[in-house]
């Protein structure tokens, strides 16, 4: 059985669903051991899940980007004899592993959504118009580093995979921060919506240009159905909706089971970050916009119209 | 070094035009007959070409650097419009089918050729790689942290603002949760996300200088590497194309179309 090496740039109280995720991707591939960027207090809690190996920690937190992290990770692939590295493939932790992959003088395969026990990743490429299957080309002492898409599992199937178990201990590797080079200034936290976290929605409800700045409706409608609320990227760079909202290429990747487009006409970009939903609904006034083509249930129809009037119907339902 | 000259290498790739049909050819690459600038290369070039304009005091070349096939020129000469100051493009053979730990080897020996060829009138330039956030068509963001790593810079990925101060850049980036201000000293490498700025357009003026600006082609030899120090880590096995999503029930608002989707999500069972 290989030893599997998951990487976690922050790791809080309780894992994140993509965490979990990862979890259960790399226990399908042989015994998981963790590193951990940074932590508050004790992160060990955390990882209380049968079956993990050692979890491996530096001499004090690495928050990103903190360089250090290459170290800790190049110390625990050594420590644990590590064939496969795993991390999701968010920005800080695409920066790490990358580096990991130069010191290990070995490939990276990225945004991955499956990977097999032969190692052979499956990735969907060219904004989800390929499936893509590939491999490291086998070489002495060198492992696999791999960076997942989130969502590529149903969060049922994690969490049928995952068990409890006891508290591991942590490991405290010789890792300490480095020196220099890269000084942060100041940080401020990124306002966190009190609707469900787009990449992790169920539903998502997106509003485009069409939206015409008042995203009121849109608002309304996300809160009846419990959904994240989503936007393109003409919505965000308006200004009309933070930009931390804007799904596709260079945004969020979403793949809930209901994606609801409103006002969004569907450009190859957009398509890249929501054409994995289970369902998509597109309300658009224009017969002709691309969404339509991808569209389980289309309305050709003015969203100013036809959103109060679904929220009013939801009300209805269940009032 | 106070005020010592900044040598701004940006990269920026040549890819399939994402508004046409892209696909795989039957060795499992991604066909580059044809071609564009990334789109997302058009911001780190909009950034150096801003940080240049606002440094008065300090000298600042502006290189574009590309790796690609032949059709790859049509990127650099872009770059020069854009208004580059000079042009490199690396192109060979054993490129061909080059994996992210290929591009980054090639890229790094590159780099540090611009980066050596450069004259400049006020003293040893310190340089900068400017990066786009992601290859249009790769999509791995992978390539500025092991160019960093290679060339023992530092690396700053998805900056959505930069400012010169006399020795270092500050940096503003956005990691998952946080918004970040960094300050970075050189040499570094940067990749700049499309939040960044507004890429201009090059205008007739730009496009005719652009012809005697320098755009100067590289072999492998050229930046002192062999073809087997850019033989791939990773190969692709099998590529599919995947059948495209096809329409539902498209209706038209005739009053009730809002009850009808409330239905339709009943019907589905998604409520
Ligand atoms: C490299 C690159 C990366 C990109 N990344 C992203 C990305 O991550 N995410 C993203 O979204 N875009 C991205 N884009 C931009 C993308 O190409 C489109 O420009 C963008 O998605 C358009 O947003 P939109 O659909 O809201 O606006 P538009 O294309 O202007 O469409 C607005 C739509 O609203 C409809 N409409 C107007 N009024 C109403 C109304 N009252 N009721 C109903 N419908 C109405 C119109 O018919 C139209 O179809 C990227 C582009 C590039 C080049
Ligand atoms: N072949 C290339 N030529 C020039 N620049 C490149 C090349 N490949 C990647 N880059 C640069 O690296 C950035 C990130 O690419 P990637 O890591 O491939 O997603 C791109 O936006 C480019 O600026």
């Amino acid at each position: 059985m290989s030893n599997v090496l998951v990487f976690f740039d922050v790791l809080g109280d309780a894992l994140s669903p993509t965490q979990r995720e990862l979890i259960a991707q790399a226990q399908s591939l042989g015994e998981v051991h963790v590193a951990v960027g940074a932590y508050q207090g004790d992160p060990t809690p955390a990882l209380a899940i049968a079956g993990l190996g050692e979890v491996y920690l530096a001499e004090t937190s690495l928050p990103a980007p903190e360089v250090a992290v290459v170290d800790l990770l190049e110390t625990a692939v050594a420590e644990c004899e590590a064939e496969v590295i795993l991390g999701s493939s968010t920005a800080d932790i695409t920066d790490a592993l990358a580096r990991l992959a130069v010191r290990l003088d070995t490939g990276i395969i990225c945004g991955v959504a499956a990977l097999n026990g032969e190692l052979i990743a499956t990735k969907s490429e060219l904004a989800g118009s390929y499936t893509t299957t590939s491999q490291l080309i086998p070489g002495p002492g060198r492992p696999l580093v791999a960076t997942f898409k989130p969502n590529s599992l149903d969060p049922q199937r994690v969490d049928a995979l995952l068990h409890a178990g006891d508290q591991p201990d942590g490991t405290v590797l010789p890792v300490r921060p480095s020196e220099g080079g890269v000084e942060i200034l100041e940080r401020t936290a990124l306002k966190v919506s009190a609707r469900p976290a787009l990449a992790e929605a169920r539903v998502v409800v997106a509003g485009g240009r069409g939206v015409e700045g008042d995203f009121t409706p849109l608002e309304d409608l996300a809160d009846e159905l419990g959904a994240g609320l989503g936007a393109s990227r003409a919505a965000t760079d308006a200004g009309w909706i933070e930009h931390a909202a804007q799904v596709g290429q260079t945004g969020v990747t979403v793949s809930p089971q209901l994606y609801i487009s409103a006002g969004i006409s569907g450009a190859i970009q957009q398509r890249a970050g929501m054409q994995t939903a289970g369902t998509i609904v597109a309300i658009n006034k224009d017969e002709d916009a691309p969404v339509f083509e991808i569209a389980d249930f289309g309305v050709v129809g003015d969203l100013h119209e036809v959103i109060p009037q679904m929220i009013e119907e939801l009300r209805r339902r269940k009032g | 070094m106070v005020n010592a000259p900044l040598h701004i290498i940006t990269l920026v790739k040549w890819v399939p035009d994402a508004q046409l049909e892209r696909r795989y050819n039957a060795e499992g690459r991604i066909d580059r007959a044809e071609g564009v600038l990334s789109e997302l290369d058009e911001y780190p070039l909009e950034a150096a070409l801003q940080l240049r304009e606002a440094a008065a005091d300090r000298e600042v070349r502006v290189t574009a650097l590309t790796m690609g096939p032949a059709g790859a020129s049509t990127a650099a000469k872009k770059a020069l419009q854009i208004g580059a100051d000079d042009a490199y493009q690396l192109t060979d053979e054993a490129l061909i089918g080059a994996d992210i730990w290929a591009s980054s080897v090639a890229l790094k020996a590159a780099v540090e050729t611009v980066a050596g060829a450069g004259e400049f009138d006020s003293g040893e330039p310190e340089y900068l790689v400017l990066t786009g956030m992601a290859s249009e068509e790769g999509e791995s963001g992978a390539i500025p942290a092991q160019l960093a790593e290679r060339l023992g810079a530092h690396v700053v990925t998805y900056a959505t603002g930069l400012e010169l101060t006399p020795d270092r850049l500050v940096v503003t980036r956005s990691g998952g949760t946080e918004s970040q201000k960094v300050a970075v000293a050189m040499p570094a490498v940067v990749s700049v996300t499309d939040q960044a700025n507004d890429p201009r357009y090059p205008n007739f003026k730009a496009i005719m200088a652009a012809k005697k600006k320098p755009l100067t082609r590289l072999s492998l030899a050229d930046i002192g590497l062999r073809a087997e120090e850019v033989t791939a880590r990773v190969r692709v096995l099998s590529t599919t194309a995947r059948p495209p999503r096809t329409a539902g029930e498209i209706i038209t608002d005739e009053g009730d179309a809002g009850l009808k989707v409330v239905e339709f999500l009943a019907k589905e069972r998604l409520l």
